[in-house]
């Protein structure tokens, strides 16, 4: 297993580009290092979605609400508890992967469109209760100034403990991707009728696929505390969650990297856009069709086509 | 108060429904049309003043959402009828982000409100309750609508064709019939129903940004707990909003939006696919 992600082809430049994003706070200011830390939070958001529609193939359209379940449990255990602070950064993914367990268990046993109608109706009963119960979750005024432990008080330490995180849960997705798991995941997404002819128990493993997932996006949430200090509702909003579809997308569903490009591309954009105009939306909805028209394998798909033919074996042994 | 809200989630689900059941995509610019819709009707009551022009507003602004799902559908929509479900959800999820927009362009972030025509003004009391004129309209046109909508899908042969184009498109397609323009035929109708619920509820509620969101949402369970592209069971899916929802008020006043939610997930957890049977 080491092996394989050492000797993957993507190992040398992943190392290259981790250490340029380990000594880039030292020279950048405070605001691109927000940027980044942002954009980390949302990848790990987005790849953990991927997990289950790109190489899952499942609909899972209301993916938003594990990373809402996420921030909220870590910010009520730091604001209204006197547990220890690393417990509450803990129950946060333990809780979302819980929701994600009774969501996926009622989900799995339907299929695509209905599975993604139910997981929105069921996500919306958690977002309307989030929003309505003001004396526990604050309703939609959310709750600001969460405290942190002193190591994360500055924006660089926390930049520095989001990237660390970040960095140990791909290593982890990777390794779920390559393992037997991953394969029969994806097995299952091309043909769901053949796997369970040959015996494989198609609904345990999907569900596995969605715990695995929400507990990633449940890490996503608390490090989106981590870095903002403050929740709201607009996290378990279902805009939300077809945002984070779109960044998929943009990235390209069947792409191990693609998920953090596409976020990258969608988190960058709406904060220099947002400079100029107001109406960020209309370019997003704009692209989104030149994307869909033009590019339905995303950036990433698109130059993995372009470099297959010369690097066929390594991108064979590697992503695909 | 449960009922008229309930008619009017019955005229944008209905329209929703038809789409998903002939296109089979979960359209969600529906609900931006309906946004539209009702910004229209404000505009148009504006210019037209006098009794009459709220009647006006209630024909002339659901043709022009229409007109608008027609551009979009014949310019863009058409050429996608061949790719995933998936891709298509987000085309017009794309959609309805830049219409959301354009409405912010042209109408601006302010709330809007719209006052009923004077024939609806006031309330009349039935068995000594007091009922607004207008829920009461509201009330009739509900079922006038499902009627209409019956006697097109099953009287008319453009309806009995996209019915045919429902079940089994291929073997429509195989007939000599032009699928793609059936189902623009449909996608029109559908988004007409969507700007007929926009006018209607122009003067229940104030008009503002972002109603789009919150309609959506709930048009999609109606639509789900009712059996996907179900014209009754969106009504009976409504019915069971609207219900629940002033149900809520009358017994927890502060959680009366999380009611209907609730009936929903029940109604979900023992038939995930709906009530009554979806024509997929």
């Amino acid at each position: 297993m080491y092996k394989e992600i050492i000797r993957s082809k993507w190992f040398g430049p992943s190392i290259v580009i981790f250490l340029i994003l380990f000594i880039l706070p030292l020279f950048i200011p405070r605001f691109y290092t927000y940027i980044l830390a942002l954009i980390y939070v949302t990848s790990l958001l987005a790849m953990s979605l991927n997990l289950v529609v790109g190489h899952g193939g499942m609909f899972q359209f209301h993916h938003g609400v594990f990373y809402g379940v996420g921030a909220y449990t870590v910010a009520l255990m730091l604001k209204k508890t006197t547990l220890p602070m690393w417990t509450g950064f803990i129950a946060g993914p333990i809780v979302a992967a819980i929701i994600g367990l009774i969501i996926g268990w009622f989900c799995v046993r339907l299929t695509r469109l209905y599975f993604g109608m139910l997981q929105i109706s069921l996500g919306s009963l958690i977002w309307v209760i989030v929003f309505r119960w003001y004396s526990f979750t604050g309703g939609d005024d959310g709750i600001p100034g969460i405290p942190m432990p002193p190591l994360l008080s500055s924006l660089k330490n926390s930049y520095y403990f989001i990237l660390i995180i970040l960095v140990i849960c791909l290593i982890l997705m990777y390794m779920i991707l390559k393992s037997p798991f991953g394969s029969t995941l994806q097995a299952i997404r091309d043909n769901p009728q053949r796997c369970e002819a040959i015996g494989i128990n198609v609904r345990r493993y999907q569900l596995i696929a969605i715990v695995i997932a929400t507990f990633f996006a449940g890490v996503a949430g608390v490090l989106f505390v981590v870095l903002e200090r403050s929740v709201f509702t607009d996290l378990l909003f279902w805009v939300l969650s077809l945002e984070i579809f779109i960044m998929c997308l943009f990235g390209g569903w069947f792409t191990f990297a693609g998920p953090i490009l596409g976020a990258a591309i969608i988190v960058a954009l709406r904060t220099f856009v947002g400079i100029f105009t107001e109406y960020w939306t209309l370019i997003l909805g704009i692209m989104l069709i030149l994307l869909i028209f033009f590019l339905p394998e995303g950036v990433m798909g698109y130059f993995e086509k372009i470099f297959k033919p010369r690097t066929r074996e390594a991108a064979e042994g590697g992503n695909r | 108060m449960g009922l008229s809200r309930a008619m009017i989630l019955f005229v944008v689900c209905a329209g929703l429904s038809f789409v998903l059941g002939v296109l089979r995509v979960p359209n969600i610019a529906h609900g931006s049309l309906y946004m539209i819709g009702a910004f229209a009707t404000f505009t148009l009551t504006k210019l037209i003043t006098g009794p009459v022009g709220f009647w006006i507003a209630l024909i002339v602004a659901p043709l022009l959402v229409a007109l608008i799902s027609l551009i979009a559908e014949r310019a863009l929509f058409c050429h996608l009828y061949q790719r995933e479900h998936l891709m298509l959800l987000l085309f017009t999820f794309a959609i309805s982000l830049i219409l959301g927009d354009l409405v912010k362009i042209v109408w601006g972030p302010e709330y809007r409100s719209v006052s009923p025509p004077a024939l609806l003004k006031g309330s009349i009391s039935i068995f000594g309750a007091s009922l607004p004129r207008y829920n009461l309209f509201l009330i009739i046109i509900g079922p006038l609508v499902a009627i209409a909508l019956w006697l097109f899908t099953n009287k008319t042969k453009i309806g009995k064709i996209s019915r045919a184009a429902a079940v089994d498109r291929e073997m429509v397609g195989v007939l000599g019939i032009n699928v793609s323009w059936v189902f623009a035929v449909a996608f029109v109708i559908g988004c007409y129903l969507a700007g007929v619920g926009g006018a209607l509820v122009a003067p229940t509620a104030s008009i503002v940004l972002g109603m789009d969101h919150s309609l959506i949402i709930e048009a999609f369970l109606i639509v789900t707990i009712g059996g996907l592209g179900n014209m009754w069971g969106a009504l009976v899916g409504s019915l069971i909003f609207g219900v629940t929802q002033s149900l809520g008020v009358l017994i927890w006043p502060q959680f009366t939006i999380v009611f209907p939610y609730v009936a929903v997930v029940i109604v979900l957890l023992l038939r995930p696919k709906g009530l009554l049977k979806s024509v997929w």
